[in-house]
């Protein structure tokens, strides 16, 4: 199981439109990703809360088709 | 979530000031977002109970739903959800995890 880069960046793009996003395939096996996102719906909010929304955005694929995700939230 | 998984994650985080539910052991962790936060606690000399999920699937999958959160490992500190892996390591950078950790009367080395 495994989700091609442009879908993540698409799913999160979806619910989180101002988002610049930055992602990098650790491995380059489609599984282990890093990504930065910078939006504004982040401010004021906790770091559990930034990362719920990116969770949220992915529509229950974290932990499945995607295995490996780290995120890094940034306050727009 | 079934009750038997509720009441057992309800019981470790109840007699475990600070606990993580990791794949793996603390001595040999078995994913390597495990073995970063329990390295952290390690480096912070902290006393920490690590729960393998891999071991038991009903807290494996009870515990994301306890904490509404999808990924494994999650910290508790006295009772409270910490956060993931990334949360974790950017705490202990910005020393956040520090102050948590003096707030909760947990003791640890700098």
């Amino acid at each position: 199981m495994s989700l091609k880069l442009e879908e993540i960046r698409n799913l999160i793009k979806e619910s989180i439109p101002d988002a610049e996003i930055t992602i990098q395939d650790l491995a380059g096996d489609e599984n282990h990703y890093s990504a930065t996102i910078k939006s504004k719906i982040f401010n004021g909010k906790s770091k559990i809360e930034q990362h719920k929304m990116v969770y949220k955005s992915l529509k229950g694929k974290m932990g499945n088709e995607l295995h490996a995700l780290s995120i890094n939230t940034i306050e727009g | 979530m079934n009750e038997i998984a509720k009441k057992k994650i309800s019981e470790l985080i109840e007699k475990n000031e600070v606990c993580l539910f990791m794949k793996g052991t603390p001595d040999v962790p078995q994913c390597g977002f495990s073995l970063a936060v329990s390295n952290v606690l390690k480096h912070l000399g902290v006393n920490f109970k690590g729960v393998n999920v891999l071991e038991d699937n009903d807290i494996r999958e009870g515990i994301k739903i306890f904490s509404d959160w999808p990924t494994i490992p999650q910290l508790y500190i006295k009772k409270e959800f910490i956060g993931g892996c990334d949360i974790v390591k950017e705490m202990f950078e910005k020393k956040e995890l520090q102050a948590k950790l003096s707030e909760k009367k947990i003791p640890y080395k700098n």
